[in-house]
């Protein structure tokens, strides 16, 4: 089964939404959307760097993805503003990984596989090294639910009970980090934060406590990630986008239907 | 026994109020009010005894027994999260229906259960929060201005409440307040602050410190003693802030 690439572009595009999803809930309650794009571009530069040195882009990704994770983590102490600083890291690593491809000698790659994903070609260690990372980002939100969202609350109230909310926003800024390793491959650098945050924004309205929105956002991203995958094979267009076009398709109608059901009332 | 003490604590963190070598300590079952002007330290103070600040000087000595409940200045819960009042209950750990009946009532909000945090105004989203505080049934419940943004018969409830939960559950409370006249006179013990303790005693004692009128002038003596008369009759109207 495992043979037929369709199948295990699906699996891929399945498994990285699943964590995505999940983990973009956070994100927007946390209004980190900047962080997942300095994260993701990063990891451009972290291909560059797989390349010059004949690594495992796998490695080499999840590595500049992490250290950009950290550094951004002890940007970001409390209450300082850092989305300038944000902006600045994350277009010069994506402007600098550009660059530093191009500079690669020997052979042309294409440098727009990572920018936009090429789900087609993930090999069966892809899909597994992609489920394996989903399963840790879900084993570990699941395991830390009521600290993290304690800690997203407010960290005082954290501090109360107990709870180092720096702890829980390290660990969501690493988890960060494996979800931009696993998403490159499927949706590229560039749309990593738009199956982030969508898949949650779009669930937002339909839902009235914090675990009925991560499932619903977790179901969009599963529906976005095998509807986009169709689209692209129907229209014979790119999946990455095809993938975040669905999604924002879900969202709207999701905002338009609320829209009538609060001015009906 | 001490629930929970400061001694010699100081902060000098970028950003924050100063602390220079601050020392109290809280015993079960009293009122301590802090008061002091803005950027004084009292948010600094409590936030270093439940353990949100480290200081650079001194210790914070918390009891091993003592369990804190802790309601906030202010809660800014993004709009993106979804929080029916039920589930805010339930963080950080869960809690049975009957325990998170109880403390709701005791906090009277039983009403809201299934209402959403942003639907609250802002007596009912205090009250909340002190529904949640005591669910733990703290021995020591801290306050940090937790009246901010209620008007004055809201404020009044507002402590009548905390009363009534001291009665409960005879917790010490500690508060941070900048209503004078309300909080002076239910205290046992009032801390007067500046980046230092000023002055400490009984509302009596403090109020007649030269150290606290140069910092509240002699004008809030009045207000304690229109307090006072405030409340030689009742209130019996329980609105719902």
């Amino acid at each position: 089964m495992l043979d037929d690439f369709l199948v295990r572009a699906a699996l891929a595009a399945c498994g990285t939404a699943t964590a995505a999803a999940l983990l973009g809930c956070f994100v927007v309650w946390r209004r980190m959307a900047y962080f997942g794009d300095a994260t993701a571009h990063a990891a451009v530069l972290g291909v560059a760097i797989s390349l010059a040195f004949s690594m495992s882009i796998l490695v080499g990704v999840t590595a500049v993805a992490l250290g950009m994770a950290v550094l951004i983590h002890l940007l970001s102490r409390q209450g300082q503003p850092v989305d300038t600083l944000l902006g600045v890291l994350s277009h010069g690593a994506l402007a600098i990984g550009l660059v530093a491809v191009s500079l690669i000698p020997g052979q042309r790659i294409d440098v727009e596989s990572y920018l936009f994903g090429d789900v087609l070609s993930v090999s069966r260690l892809d899909v597994a090294v992609i489920w394996a990372g989903a399963a840790l980002v879900i084993a570990i939100i699941w395991r830390q639910w009521s600290s993290l969202l304690t800690a997203t609350l407010s960290p005082d109230l954290a501090y109360a009970a107990g709870i180092n909310p720096r702890r829980e926003q390290l660990i969501l800024t690493l988890l960060l980090a494996v979800v931009v390793a696993v998403a490159i491959k499927v949706v590229g650098a560039l749309l990593i934060t738009a199956l982030l945050i969508i898949p949650a924004a779009t669930a937002r309205g339909l839902t009235r406590t914090p675990e009925a929105m991560a499932l619903v956002s977790v179901a969009f991203g599963i529906l976005s990630a095998f509807g986009g995958l169709r689209l692209a094979i129907v229209f014979d267009t790119p999946v990455g986008p095809s993938i975040v076009c669905l999604s924002v398709f879900l969202f709207s109608l999701a905002t338009i239907s609320r829209q009538f059901r609060t001015t009906g009332k | 026994m001490t629930l929970i003490s400061a001694e010699n604590v100081s902060v000098h963190h970028a950003g924050l109020p100063t602390l220079d070598s601050v020392s109290f300590a809280i015993q079960p079952g009293e009122i301590v009010t802090i008061v002091g002007p803005n950027g004084s330290g009292k948010s600094t103070l409590l936030r270093l005894l439940i353990g949100a600040i480290t200081p650079n000087a001194g210790l914070i000595r918390r009891s091993s027994d003592v369990r804190i409940g802790y309601v906030p200045q202010k809660l800014a819960i993004d709009g993106n999260l979804p929080m029916s009042v039920r589930r805010f209950l339930d963080l950080p750990h869960r809690v049975s229906n009957a325990k998170a009946h109880e403390a709701m009532a005791t906090a009277g909000v039983t009403k809201l259960a299934n209402k959403q945090m942003s639907a609250l105004s802002g007596g009912q989203f205090q009250r909340v929060l002190l529904a949640r505080a005591i669910l733990s049934r703290p021995n020591l419940l801290i306050l940090d201005e937790a009246t901010q943004g209620l008007d004055q018969p809201g404020s009044a409830q507002f402590y009548r409440q905390i009363e009534e939960v001291r009665q409960d559950l005879g917790c010490a409370v500690l508060m941070v307040s900048h209503e004078l006249h309300v909080v002076m006179s239910a205290s046992d013990r009032v801390i007067c602050l500046n980046g230092h303790i000023c002055c400490e005693g009984t509302p009596d004692v403090v109020s007649a410190t030269p150290a606290y009128r140069e910092l509240f002038g002699s004008g809030t003596h009045g207000a304690l003693a229109l307090y006072r008369h405030d409340h030689d009759h009742h209130h019996d109207h329980a609105h719902d802030h």
